[in-house]
């Protein structure tokens, strides 16, 4: 069974580019637009691991990591924030909310994979 | 076409969605800038905030990196402005809007490989950062670097690839780790477990738990992990590589990486008290088979707290290759409540294939009509199966049709809100202040009418901001408020769209057009002309009525062109102005290019379509209507005006020989230069909706026909251009340059 | 050029031979779409002598070329045992008025010969080539790129 991302962009381009960088390596990639649509596919995804953008409508990126890790289900799922801003600040306040690791726009695609394996141990 | 390539259409797609949220927000912003409550909406600057963010992070993965580099600044200021640092102030706003426009002239250039005007991008950066500057933030202290061409630093750090190969030559190293995760680790998803696995591909790993800070279970604190691991590293990468692995939990876990000494020598073991662990210094490698992805290396850990204090919080942890059903599947997600509500789902889909569906629907259209005859000619009764089948079917086939038609349909917004941009670039270039209002924006009309407006529009506000309005000055000598108001408005009405441009500014001076117009030899001197007649003078080639070419409105193009292209569109244009008021232009369109309200008629044997849209009325007149002027001229009275008659079948060359009698039907129709004539012909059958096919493709252009349709019973019909007619006719006398260009 | 475009067989290729006016003519058959039977045609206004008009293909306005006229015989009175073969020139598409199909022949390039320069006919402008064969008859070659220049050039 393959691993499964699910991967929360509001921009359909960053979606693409993340099924581009991790379906060629056998990751079963499922997709969200927004935050809220995000948690809302969580049982249905049913992922390994979410991949989440900060910035987005409705709910950001903080609010995806405190929902899935306030989720019964979901709460110690690995959490990656995809995001173009790099600063420190960003960090804390995602580790603050959970984040397990952070991924920074652009990414490598060898890059994404091997954080991703490297977080599932795999 | 490779996905990449697919990615960066998608990209581009995604980024004029992007770019019209943008422009409305900016817009927004603006209003309420001048209105001077602007906190009232702090979500339209994170809408804006949001659409150059996303830009930027698409253009990072393409490697546009002017595209970035402006963005990341655009971002900034954005950035300090909803975070209360930067002023959301008129002045902030003006630059704001036109770092839009840059930022979509940039967008342009990287889709279209070309070079962005760097002048200008280094002139707004500078505003930008200016911005930032002024309010005391600057940004990382350091001015931004203008040249367009150096990415952004931060855009190309972030790249750090991680698979480096191992330094060859190098014997491996052998390291020792100790590694003591804090409580906070537990809470983020991180899993020690995942770590010791990449370590593992990196080298030889061999994995100690250290038990000994473990309390009883009576004192345990699962908030408070005790467990602590001692690893020993045979690998041949760098230090580099290994903190690379504890990326994520430097901040979360105490840990040490020291080089030991002696490379060759396998470490077993070490001093770590075996009586308390059952985890032994065994190769890690050797485990990963049986505890592939199921229990954390706790489990093999056969102390019961120390099991607990690993896996408690992490116990409903799903693994990766856990079975389905072992997952309860509650959804559990938080009560957030979406601010807006979801967007109606939209997919985007090649022209061409909504193109061919809607050749076939025409198709559909003309086989059902075709049927309809056969039916008819077989004597069927009108209650007969077959025909109420048939009409079951017309009714689907017009369902689908207006279905089809309704695909193409789109707003006009996208074009309006490109005026936008026109608008204040006109008032910089002349100087006036401008404000442009927009009305009915959500009108829809189809995609090609759309994409073919921008032309004529943009020149139509150009031409309303440079002729039609005052400046300051003069209009506060008319007590006219200073900014000059331009109104866009849209309309559906009896079928066709209404687009009007008006402006409130002082009206056509009609002294001065005459005068034009006859030092350019458009019209005779002295000759009578009606207020409409002398407005209708502006849409004649070679009519500026600005006596240096305008550096705005200027370009060659003229009001004739702008009149070109909408009836190219099968649409057509009116002014209408009041001294002192201003003037207003009314573009009439069809709302598809693809079907036409017509009338079908019959003369001289053949039958043609005239558009509905140019007829004014239909006439049956007496002969006592009718005189003779001439030896072949004929002219119809109606309502105390003389209009001239042109029988089609002699202006097609079709009369059949012999022919004695002069048809007599009339259909009274209008141009746009507002002269009317009555066309002549034998019969008018009906009114019906027409699929138009092109004559160009296969043949050519015929003078006098804008294109054909094909009739129920499968012959062609051609298509009149009423307009066309009358100035071949040689009526226009006003215009009698349109005739001869045409 | 375009009957040279034949990509069959060197030296040997497929052509459609039908009558004009009592002569044996043909195309390469590449450019041939279809053969329908004669229907009525709708005038086009001001159109040349030797248009027909045009007729429904299918949803497409097809522009009919009456050869009788276009080759210099004088216009065709079109009755039922009439054909229009079905053309496509470039990106036009085209109808050919011509009478009965004989046949679809194959013919050896070396069998083609000049047109011999005898006459000053019409026709002559709008043949490239003439074939002759053992039984005496002989077919023409019509070059398309001729019989068409007034639609393509002046009109389209």
């Amino acid at each position: 069974m393959s691993i499964r991302i699910l991967a929360v962009d509001d921009s359909p381009t960053m979606r693409g580019l993340i099924g581009a960088a991790l379906t060629p390596s056998g990751f079963d990639v499922r997709f969200a637009e927004d935050g809220i649509d995000g948690l809302e596919r969580l049982p249905e995804a049913d992922p390994d691991l979410v991949i989440t953008d900060i910035n987005m409508p409705r709910l950001d990126g903080f609010g995806v990591i405190e929902g899935v890790r306030s989720d019964p289900t979901y709460g110690s799922l690995p959490v990656l924030v995809l995001t173009t801003e790099s600063g420190e600040e960003l960090k804390t306040r995602a580790r603050k909310a959970g984040a397990t690791g952070w991924i920074v726009k652009p990414f490598d695609d060898a890059r994404l994979v091997s954080v991703i394996n490297r977080v599932l141990g795999v | 076409m490779s996905g990449l390539d697919e990615l960066r259409i998608s990209f581009f797609q995604e980024c004029e969605d992007l770019l019209d949220s943008l422009g409305e927000g900016l817009r927004a912003m603006s209003d309420l800038a001048a209105a001077g409550n602007v906190d009232d909406d702090i979500e339209t600057v994170h809408a804006v905030f949001r659409a150059v963010h996303s830009i930027k992070g698409g253009a990072g993965a393409f490697g546009l990196d002017d595209l970035v580099t402006f963005a990341h600044l655009f971002e900034t200021v954005l950035d300090e402005m909803r975070g209360g640092k930067v002023g959301i102030t008129v002045d902030a706003m003006h630059v704001l809007l036109r770092a839009g426009d840059m930022l979509s002239d940039l967008v342009a250039c990287a889709r279209d490989g070309v070079t962005p005007d760097c002048e200008r991008m280094g002139q707004l950066l500078a505003e930008l950062d200016a911005l930032v500057d002024g309010a005391g933030g600057g940004i990382d202290d350091a001015p931004f670097e203008f040249v367009p061409t150096i990415v952004s630093v931060e855009a190309i750090e972030t790249i750090d690839i991680v698979e480096v190969a191992p330094e060859t030559g190098l014997g491996a190293s052998n390291y020792s780790i100790r590694f003591a995760p804090k409580g906070e680790l537990y809470g983020t998803g991180n899993e020690p477990l995942a770590l010791f696995r990449a370590l593992q591909q990196l080298g030889d790993l061999t994995v100690q738990a250290d038990v000994e800070s473990v309390p009883l279970l009576s004192d345990f604190d699962p908030s408070e992990p005790r467990l602590r691991w001692t690893l020993t590293l045979a690998t041949e990468a760098t230090r580099e590589e290994i903190e690379a692995v504890f990326e994520f939990v430097a901040d979360v876990a105490e840990l040490g990486i020291e080089a030991l000494p002696d490379p060759g020598k396998r470490p077993d073991g070490g001093d770590t008290p075996q009586d308390r662990t059952h985890a032994d210094a065994a190769p890690l490698r050797d485990k990963a088979q049986p505890f592939s992805g199921d229990p954390p290396p706790a489990a093999d850990i056969d102390e019961t707290h120390a099991t607990e204090a690993t896996s408690e919080p992490a116990a409903d942890e799903p693994q990766a290759g856990l079975p389905e059903p072992a997952r309860s599947a509650g959804p559990g997600s938080p009560s957030a409540t979406p601010s807006s509500a979801a967007a109606p789902a939209t997919i985007r889909v090649n022209l061409d294939r909504v193109d061919r569906l809607i050749n076939l629907i025409g198709e559909l259209v003309i086989m059902e009509a075709m049927l309809s005859q056969a039916i008819e000619s077989a004597g069927l009764a009108s209650d007969s199966d077959v025909s109420n089948g048939l009409d079951g079917i017309k009714q689907l086939a017009s369902g689908i049709q207006e279905s089809v038609m309704a695909i193409r349909a789109q707003p006009l917004k996208p074009v309006f809100q490109r005026m936008h941009r026109i608008i204040r670039e006109a008032a910089d270039a002349t100087g006036k202040q401008v404000r442009l209002v927009t009305v009915g924006e959500t009108t829809e009309v189809d995609k090609t009418v759309i994409e073919r407006l921008v032309d004529p529009l943009t020149h139509m506000i150009r031409n309303s901001v440079d002729h039609g309005l005052e400046d300051a000055a003069g209009r506060a000598a008319s007590g006219k408020p200073e900014t000059g108001t331009i109104t866009l408005s849209a309309a559906h009405r009896s079928g066709r769209v209404i687009i009007e441009v008006s402006d409130d500014g002082a009206g056509i001076n009609r002294e001065r057009v005459r005068r034009i117009a006859e030092d350019k030899g458009l019209v005779a001197p002295g000759t009578a002309l009606t207020a409409g007649e002398i407005d209708n003078l502006l849409f004649t080639p070679g009519f500026s009525s600005k006596d240096e070419v305008s550096a705005l409105s200027g370009r060659g193009v003229g009001l004739d062109v702008v009149r070109r292209e909408i009836q190219a569109l099968g649409g057509r244009v009116t002014i209408q102005s009041a001294a002192g008021e201003g003037t207003t232009f009314t573009i009439a369109l069809p709302l598809t290019l693809a079907v036409l309200e017509g009338m079908l008629v019959e003369f001289g044997g053949e039958m043609m379509v005239l558009p509905l849209s140019a007829i004014l009325e239909t006439l049956r007149p007496s002969s006592a209507t009718i005189h003779a002027i001439g030896r072949t001229g004929r002219v119809v009275a109606n309502r105390g005006e003389l209009i001239p008659i042109i029988d089609l079948a002699d202006a097609f060359g079709v009369a059949e020989p012999g022919e004695p009698e002069e048809r007599d039907v009339l259909l009274l129709v209008e141009c746009e230069a507002g002269r009317r004539a009555a066309l002549a012909v034998d019969v008018i059958h009906d009114q019906r909706q027409v699929v138009i096919k092109s004559l160009e493709e296969n043949y050519g252009v015929i003078p006098g026909i804008s294109a054909a349709t094909i009739l129920g019973d499968g012959r062609i019909a051609l298509i009149v251009d009423p307009e066309e007619i009358i100035a071949s006719a040689g009526l226009d006398t006003a215009t009698p340059q349109l005739a001869a260009n045409e | 050029m375009l009957q040279n475009s034949a990509h069959d067989a060197p030296g040997r290729r497929e052509v459609v031979s039908f009558k004009v006016a009592e002569q044996d003519f043909c195309i390469d058959i590449g450019v041939v779409r279809e053969i329908r039977g004669w229907t009525p045609t709708t005038v086009l206004p001001h159109a040349q002598d030797y248009v027909k008009g045009v007729v429904n293909l299918r949803g497409s306005v097809v522009a009919v070329v009456d050869l009788s006229a276009r080759l210099g015989f004088g216009p065709t009175v079109p009755e039922a045992r009439h054909i229009i073969i079905i053309v496509m020139i470039g990106d036009q598409t085209i109808g050919l008025l011509a009478d009965v199909v004989s046949d679809i022949l194959t013919i050896d390039d070396t069998s083609m010969r000049q047109v011999p320069d005898i006459a000053s006919e019409i026709a002559r402008d709008f043949i490239s080539s003439v074939v002759t064969f053992e039984d005496g008859h002989m077919l023409r070659k019509i070059d398309l790129s001729r019989v068409l220049p007034e639609l393509g050039a002046e009109l389209a």
